[in-house]
């Protein structure tokens, strides 16, 4: 049994972790960067270490100040939250070499996911569907466009050790792909700290969704249900919904059955999940990437099974069972979870500053997971996610239902918010259908 | 202040401030400072970036609404701009 664990992140995640931790009696411990200091986790924790200025490279991303708090405070485990450091094998690898408990799978699997193009290769060889794609890095512009004859255009521009949809473009033909190679390589290398570039076939209207895996201490891997994450901007998600409306029972089967053997085939532990692309028409699906860390739009799997999944990311950490009956997994009803950020809602803009006022919505199948209150500074030196809106109905009518009147009453005062964007999309003809894609957003605000 | 003066004096200032005008490029919201493409003494024509600011994972570029010459550039590499500051004047 781990008796404490220091949750190395920041904002609404590390909020959500640390309840977790003290509804299960395992002391937390938080971090927190200058810029931070006032936010509702580091009270919520038991004790809360300082560890650098603003900037994340100074702060979140120093694994030694990490580490260095988790010495002093006598942490027995780290839990990484999302981005930061939780896909960074070697912070994984000296998190157990420092003695302490990683909450998370084996940075070999880390390793393994982390390169795009690795994973790709992988997953192929284990039996699961990709995309024409690019089975190594592209080198350069002119080995780009020879790739891209053979994938056949249009083609995705993507870094290889990206993620977050960050450093993403399609290409419709060769001028574009030649305008946009150099661009997509210095971002790459900016962002994710390589320029290793990768083409993949593009899909038109396709559906975002992923599955949910949890791998056992016994090595069985859990497929615990489908994700929905077509409404996106700049490639970001910023609503999802739980189950797919546009995935079919059959699909569903043959989708879950491919991430248990994905995850098998690295030999996963704990939480993650595996994210495909679906072409509703033709009801196929391809691998796209596997998140080997908990993903922020978890809390829908939550409500519909019923289970705290950085719960049992905690006690698969501990080297234990999980704490339901794997075979007697239901979902039940319908969730959707609405990314509430600091942006203006037409475009999208990053829009820092004091929140004046916060009053969340409440009421039955609502949960807000918060990572701001009323007198925080909203910086720009992290992503834009204020909280996220999370609802529960019986059907996905009733989840809609709840979660219009949850936008409605959620009142958020200083910076910007996209709320008003989220009563749009609940109000549109085509999310309220079900039947959107990727494309949704561009629609909503061409 | 234009009490007391002439249309026809109007127009005359009107016509000396735009020739010696002078344009502040600030800062529109609180950013990262991530690149500074341009430099004192450059010509810029309209549309131009300046700097690149970042705010919260997104890039946003900082353009010259005007051509002329950069006089002054406030910022540098990893700064940080509050909504109001000055990042370049161009004449």
């Amino acid at each position: 049994m781990i008796d404490s664990v220091l949750v190395a992140n920041r904002g609404e995640i590390a909020r959500r972790i640390i309840r977790t931790l003290r509804r299960t009696g395992i002391r937390a411990i938080a971090v927190y960067s200058e810029a931070d200091a006032a936010l509702p986790y580091v009270r919520e924790a038991d004790e809360a270490v300082p560890i650098g200025p603003a900037p994340p490279a100074r702060s979140y991303l120093d694994a030694g100040a990490v580490l260095d708090a988790a010495r002093r405070t006598g942490a027995a485990a780290i839990h990484p939250g999302y981005g930061f450091l939780a896909e960074n094998a070697g912070f994984a690898t000296a998190v157990i070499d420092a003695g302490l408990t990683w909450v998370g799978p084996p940075p070999s699997a880390i390793e393994l996911m982390g390169d795009k193009i690795n994973a790709r290769n992988l997953m192929e060889a284990a039996g699961v569907p990709v995309a024409a794609g690019s089975r190594e890095p592209v080198a350069d512009v002119a080995a780009a466009v020879a790739e891209a004859e053979r994938i056949g255009y249009p083609v995705m521009i993507k870094a290889a050790a990206g993620g977050g949809g960050i450093g993403m473009s399609a290409a419709a033909n060769e001028a574009a792909l030649r305008a946009g190679f150099e661009t997509a390589r210095s971002r790459a290398e900016r962002f994710f700290g390589s320029a290793a570039i990768l083409l993949e076939r593009y899909i038109d209207r396709a559906r975002h969704v992923e599955v949910q895996i949890l791998g056992l201490n016994d090595s069985r891997v859990l497929a615990l249900g489908e994700r929905d994450c077509s409404v996106q901007r700049r490639h970001q998600k910023i609503a999802e919904e739980t189950p797919s409306p546009g995935v079919t029972p059959g699909l569903r089967a043959r989708m879950l059955a491919a991430a248990a053997r994905a995850g098998e085939a690295v030999g996963y532990l704990g939480a993650g999940t595996v994210e495909c692309l679906v072409d509703a028409a033709s009801q196929e699906f391809v691998f796209l990437e596997m998140n080997t860390r908990i993903q922020v739009e978890h809390p829908i799997t939550e409500m519909v099974t019923g289970i705290d999944l950085v719960e049992q990311q905690l006690l698969i950490a501990a080297g234990g069972d999980v704490s339901f009956a794997p075979e007697s997994v239901q979902p039940d009803g319908h969730a959707v979870e609405l990314r509430v950020y600091a942006e203006d809602p037409v475009r999208f803009l990053p829009s820092p500053g004091l929140i004046t006022e916060w009053e969340e919505p409440s009421g039955p199948g609502v949960r807000v997971d918060a990572g701001y209150a009323a007198g925080n500074e909203v910086t720009p030196f992290y992503d834009p996610l204020l909280a996220k809106l999370c609802v529960h109905g019986a059907s996905r009518d009733e989840a809609l239902r709840r979660a219009r009147a949850a936008v409605a009453g959620f009142r958020i005062r200083g910076p910007k918010t996209n709320l008003p964007f989220h009563a749009e999309l609940l109000d549109s003809d085509e999310f309220t259908s079900g039947r959107y894609d990727t494309s949704v957003v561009g629609r909503l605000r061409p | 202040m234009m009490v007391g003066l002439l249309p026809g004096a109007v127009d005359r200032r009107g016509a000396e401030a735009r020739r010696l005008r002078v344009a502040e490029v600030r800062a529109e919201m609180v950013a990262n400072v991530w690149q500074v493409v341009a430099s004192e003494g450059d010509s810029v024509a309209d549309g131009d970036t300046l700097v690149v600011l970042e705010s919260m994972k997104m890039e946003i570029p900082v353009l010259a609404e005007a051509a002329g010459t950069v006089t002054k550039l406030a910022v540098a590499e990893g700064d940080v701009v509050q909504e109001g500051d000055l990042i370049a004047v161009i004449e």
